[in-house]
Order: structure tokens, then sequence, then C-alpha cells
């Protein structure tokens, strides 16, 4: 994972709850490994049938086409787990999603993808919403390791981040590599499980019977 | 609601918990082993090549199960080309599993199916167990008391290369479902009514376990089913204490414990369950004594209400975020603000899905279709949720009842559902679903969706509209 770095952009304001996985990459870009996430994002509100841009949606209107910054409703996230709405969004440009919530999978899936999930509160995404209304050129720097965003001319909105997700953001961490630095435990722990349930493991341990239908 | 004292005893997940963890990792997250691991073909592609692109071995294949379900074609004779925009990914898994000693099972295997129809259908998923799959539906599992955890791709990658998971510990929540059922109740009304009482985000942050009188009188496909839709409830898990009946129905699957060990397993298995001075940092009750069958008016589960009811008008809602919520859904749903949700026409039906793809749904939607007709104007399908319960359904005649009444007999897989594969509802169109999730385009662009229980799904396919199942078999 790339280290976070800390960046200055416009906030696109997506004001409404429980914008779910389906509306971030609709199924139809899930086809492939190689599909064009930054285009099926928000793929069903951004373009109509015809593939052309619906005029009125936010990330169709300068200058949020090139935002980094999302300001969103509570819930952010809901339904499926696919981790490809976390990169979706990361390859339109986003580097921060700023809401009241975020459901619990898209939440880690984020921040496995150095996307920076900032829970603010209901009144900071209120007053954030009523800044870019009075001009959407406002600018806001994303800081993780302040742990605050601050627009241009304002009080900063303050988030709260677990520190030790904090650091492996800001160090880019590996998490499978600190798993592995586990190793020795994780062998442990299934040997003993093994002298504890062993019908666990020899329920699937090769048997010509068994895989017989 | 009401918040009981808090005693010494542990819950349920707590203890399946612990007993997985490995370590206590800062920032209240534990490292914990994962007894069983499915990968299905739409979210593992990238977490075999980031295995790859980092030369690290699969750490334990033999725990390990990979399958085609949500990608594939559903017609009757399909092979891994029916479907063609399903290639890529069949064939990656295929190979995949193929190159790194997994049990794979394609489109052509008997025992192919949608992965939370499977884990417990062949005995993978066990009763204190932890299983992964990449899929938020993973939870079912919880119905034969297993803790199942959906992940994204990279925990995907993690689980392979590791088996385990670094996961935030979830804080134990307890739902009662009180009282009795009316008839025509089913446990898809139940979970309906219950995310229509709570929310969509009731669970966030919190791992679930279902409770009282009305859960343990049902049927244990009927529990897969009630956890099937705890994301639903925002909660990534949700569980069942298991019981004689979930003994009884996993004596003699294919990947249960057998002999000796069968009778070790079940005498751990009887320890499963909440002790009675548990602490919960949520505990809710529901009185389902006066529940209906439900069907969803909107696009998120919540917008839910009973079939002798009206959707709202969003004009006499208090909380303004609700009302704005409930306009849009009802423009979506192209529904007139307080019209009774009894007799919206609808276009298709689709009986199917993890969450009722299982034999007990196909039986109760059968006894609807049984001597009846699909109207006129409607497309009905049925989709077994595995090939074994396509097999079986067609053992006791399912089949035949299904296609005399006008429906079509489909191939095992997610289908309309996600409508990822060649299943999709047309722009503007109708359906109602025996599935989990009514989001806007959710089965396709455009596509309106309903969510209701097998039988209500059965009795709309044959009235042409909403329709009250009761009524029907009057
Ligand atoms: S049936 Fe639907 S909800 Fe279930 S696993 Fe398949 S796509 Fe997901």
């Amino acid at each position: 994972m790339q280290p976070f770095v800390a960046f200055r952009s416009v906030g696109a304001p997506l004001n409404r709850a429980n914008i779910n996985t389906d509306a971030i990459i609709p199924s139809a870009w899930l086809r492939s490994a190689e599909a064009d996430l930054a285009r099926g994002l928000f793929a069903a509100w951004r373009f109509d049938a015809d593939g052309n841009e619906i005029a009125d949606f936010v990330l169709n209107v300068p200058p949020f086409r090139t935002a980094r910054l999302l300001f969103a409703g509570a819930n952010f996230g809901c339904g499926s787990s696919r981790e490809a709405a976390a990169w979706a969004l990361k390859r339109f440009g986003f580097g921060c999603i700023a809401a009241p919530s975020f459901a619990d999978i898209f939440h880690e899936n984020a921040l496995r993808n150095g996307l920076l999930p900032a829970r603010i509160s209901e009144e900071d995404l209120a007053r954030a919403i009523a800044l870019i209304e009075a001009d959407p050129n406002t600018r806001f720097h994303v800081d993780l390791a302040g742990e605050a965003i601050t627009p241009e001319a304002g009080l900063p909105f303050r988030f709260a981040i677990e520190a030790h997700r904090k650091e492996a953001l800001l160090r880019g961490d590996d998490e499978i590599a600190a798993t592995l630095r586990h190793g020795e435990a994780i062998a442990a722990h299934a040997t003993a499980d093994m002298a504890e349930r062993p019908w666990l493991y020899a329920a699937l341990a090769p048997d010509a019977a068994r895989e017989k239908v | 609601m009401h918040a009981r004292a808090h005693g010494g005893g542990r819950s349920l997940f707590e203890k399946i918990w612990d007993k997985h963890r490995i370590r206590e990792l800062p920032g209240n997250r534990d490292l914990v082993f994962v007894d069983r691991h499915i990968v299905q073909e739409t979210t593992s592609a990238l977490a075999f090549d980031g295995l790859s692109r980092a030369g690290r071995p699969v750490a334990r294949p033999e725990l390990t199960f990979a399958v085609q379900d949500h990608i594939v074609s559903t017609a009757p004779d399909r092979d891994e080309d029916t479907n063609p925009g399903g290639r890529e990914l069949m064939r990656a898994i295929r190979s995949n599993a193929l190159a790194r000693g997994i049990r794979h099972w394609g489109v052509e295997h008997p025992r192919q199916g949608i992965v939370h129809v499977i884990g417990p259908e062949l005995g993978i998923a066990l009763p204190g167990t932890i299983l992964a799959c990449g899929d938020s539906h993973t939870a079912t599992v919880g119905g034969i008391g297993a803790l199942g955890i959906g992940v994204g791709t990279s925990e995907t990658e993690h689980v392979l290369a590791t088996q385990t998971l670094v996961l935030p510990r979830p804080k134990p929540m307890r739902v009662s479902f009180e009282g009795t059922i009316r008839p025509g109740v089913t446990a898809k009304d139940l979970i309906l009514f219950a995310i229509g009482r709570l929310g969509i985000d009731a669970g966030r942050s919190h791992a679930i376990e279902y409770a009282g009188p009305v859960i343990r009188a049902l049927p244990v496909e009927g529990r897969l089913t009630i956890c099937n839709m705890s994301i639903e409830l925002g909660a990534r898990l949700g569980v069942i204490a298991p019981d004689d009946a979930t003994f009884a129905y996993l004596a003699g699957r294919p990947y249960a414990p057998a002999g000796a060990d069968w009778e070790r397993a079940v005498a751990a298995w009887r320890d499963l369950s909440s002790d009675a001075d548990a602490a919960f940092a949520r505990d809710v009750a529901l009185d389902c004594s006066a529940a209906a069958p439900q069907v969803t008016w909107g696009t998120t589960q919540d917008q839910v209400v009973a079939i002798d009811g009206r959707v709202p008008d969003p004009d006499g809602m208090l909380d303004p975020e609700r009302r704005r919520l409930a306009a849009a859904a009802l423009a979506y749903m192209d529904i007139p603000p307080g019209r009774p949700i009894e007799g919206i026409g609808i276009d298709i039906a689709f009986i199917g899905s993890c969450t009722n793809g299982r034999l007990s749904d196909l039986r109760a939607a059968a006894e609807v279709a049984k001597g009846r007709r699909v109207a006129p104007g409607v497309r009905a399908l049925v989709v077994p949720g595995s090939t074994t319960v396509r097999r079986e359904a067609e053992a006791e005649g399912l089949d035949r009842v299904f296609t005399e009444a006008g429906f079509e007999w489909r191939s095992a897989g997610c289908s309309m559902c996600v409508s990822i594969n060649e299943d999709v509802v047309p722009p503007g169109a109708r359906c109602i679903a025996t599935s989990n999730r009514n989001f806007e385009n959710r089965q396709g662009p455009g596509s309106r969706t309903h969510l209701a229980s097998p039988a209500m799904v059965a009795a709309a396919a044959i009235t042409g509209a909403i329709a009250d199942v009761r009524k029907v078999l009057g």
C-alpha cells in the first residue's frame, strides 16, 4: 500500500445517507479484473443509458470533476462487501471520504487501500456542505497526521482515527507481512486446536468417499 | 428496547471469537484463526494475483474451497462459456484453485452452488467455527452456530496467505424475537420486520445473536435466512445458538464429522450458547405476534410494510431525512404515496438467492404454484441456491410443479439477485424477489425490486401483482 500523504482539494458534496456499494460501483464493472473502475464510479448516477454525462450529478460539475475529497451522508458504503467500491473511489482520484459513519466492511476495505474514511460529526458535515454551497471552489487540507480536514477559511473538522490504523496508513503498511510476523503464534494456535478439535480437521482430510457425490 | 444488567457471563459470539483469537492487537483488533475459507469467482481473482506478485503460498489449501456462483449462467444446459461475460473470472478461479491445490466446484460440478448455501449444506460450516468468504452475506452460516465473516478482496488475500484475519472486535448485540407468529409468516418476513423496526445500520460494529422463542421454533433453514440478512441490519456477523435441530440438520453432511468424531463434535457444540448473565452492548426485544407477511416498497430494506399496509406518504413523515429518503424511493419505484402495497402490478418474479434458495424455500413456493398458472405477461424464475438443492427438488417433483405452472426452472447461482450474469431485470421493470437487496439498479439499470418471502413471490407471480399469500392459498 502507498503511504498516505496529506493533500489539498475541493470537496465534492454528496449529502445522502446510506450510499451503498452497488451505487458506488455497479455490478457491471465487476465482470473483469481489468474493468475501468474510474469510469464505473457512481456510474448509474453519473451517466445516462447512452453513456452521456448527467449534467447535474456532482462529479460532472466543475470543479468537483477533479475532487479528491468527498463529503457524504451517514452509513457510507453499506451493502455488498465488494472492495471494488474502494478501488473505484481511489482510481477516480479520491483520497478521503468524510462522513458521519461508515459501514463496517467498507471501512476496512478503505483503510486497506489507503483511502481515508474520516468520521466527522453531522454538524461538521452540514457546515462543510454550507461552505461548499457558498463557494464550490473552497479548498480543504486533508491532514491525517493532524486528524483534521481544514477549509481555507474556517475552523477544522476533526476526525478521530485509532492510532495504529493511522500509523499503518501513514507508513503504507503491508498487513499480510505484519501478520506473517506472528507466524509462530498462528502455528501454535493451529496445533493446539488440532489436538482439541481433531474432528474439525479430520472432516476435511482427503478421502475419496467424501468427494463422491 | 431495554438494556439488561451486565453480568459476568459471556455471549455465544464471545465464546467462539475468543477461542479463535491468536493475539490481541492494538486498537481493539484481534488476530483470529479462520477454520474454513470459501472463495468465489468475483472477489478472488485479484487476491490470487496479489499472492502471486508477493510470491506467497496459500497457507492452508485443505481448509479452503473455491466455487463459481455469482457470474455463472443459470441456463439449464450451461457450461463455463454460456455467459461469455463471465468467462474471464470463471477461468481465473478455476486455474487459481488448480494451481494452489484448492478444491474447486465449477458450474459443471454436482456440489456447485451459492457460497452461503453450500457452506451449511455440505457441512463445511460447522457450529463454533469461524468461516470467512469474500462476500457480505457470509453471516448466513450463523444459522447453524458458526461465525461467518464477510470480507473484501484484500482480506481474502490475507486469509489465503495466513489462514487468519485481523478484525476489529465487534460488540455483542442481541435481538430477541418474542411472541408467537401467525400463519403465513416466515423467517424472511421476520427478518424484514426486524429491519423495518431497527433500521439498516442498527447492528453496525456489532455481532448480533438472534434469540427468543420464535427463533428457537424456526427450522434450521429459516435460521439461515435470518442470519443471512444480518448485513441488512448493518452487522457483519449474526449467529444463533445451535441445538438438537442444528445437529440433526448437519448429521451425515459430506464434510461434517462422522462416526466417533461426530459424537465428540456434538458434545463440544452443546456448550455453544450465551450464558444467562452474558452482557450485550445492545439488547433488543421484538414482539412478533402482530407481524404479517412483509414486502419492501423502497430502495433500502428498512423501507418495508406488511402486506395489508400502505406505502407511506412522505408528507406525513416528521423526520426530514426519512421524508427525503422515502420520497426519493417512491419516485424511483414509481409508486404513488400512500397507496396499498397489495395490488401493485409486477413484471418479474424471482425465487432464489442465498437468502431463500434452499429446498424448504422452493417447497413453500411450490405449494403456492401447484395447480395454478403464472399470470400472463409475468416472467417467473426459480433458481435453486445450489446444484444439490436442484437435484433434491427434482427428486420430489418440484421442478414439474413449477414448469407446469409456467415458471422457468434454472440452474444454480446468484442469478437475478446481483444480475452480473445474463439474468437482468430490464429498465423500468418491476421485480418481486426473494433475495436481500432492493437497491436502485441492483437487478439491472433502472430495475425496481420488492423483497418478500418465497411464498409471497410465488403468490405475486400467480396474481400478476403483489398479493397476500394467505388469500391466494385461501
Ligand atoms: S445470492 Fe445475492 S446476496 Fe447471495 S451471495 Fe449471491 S449475489 Fe450475494
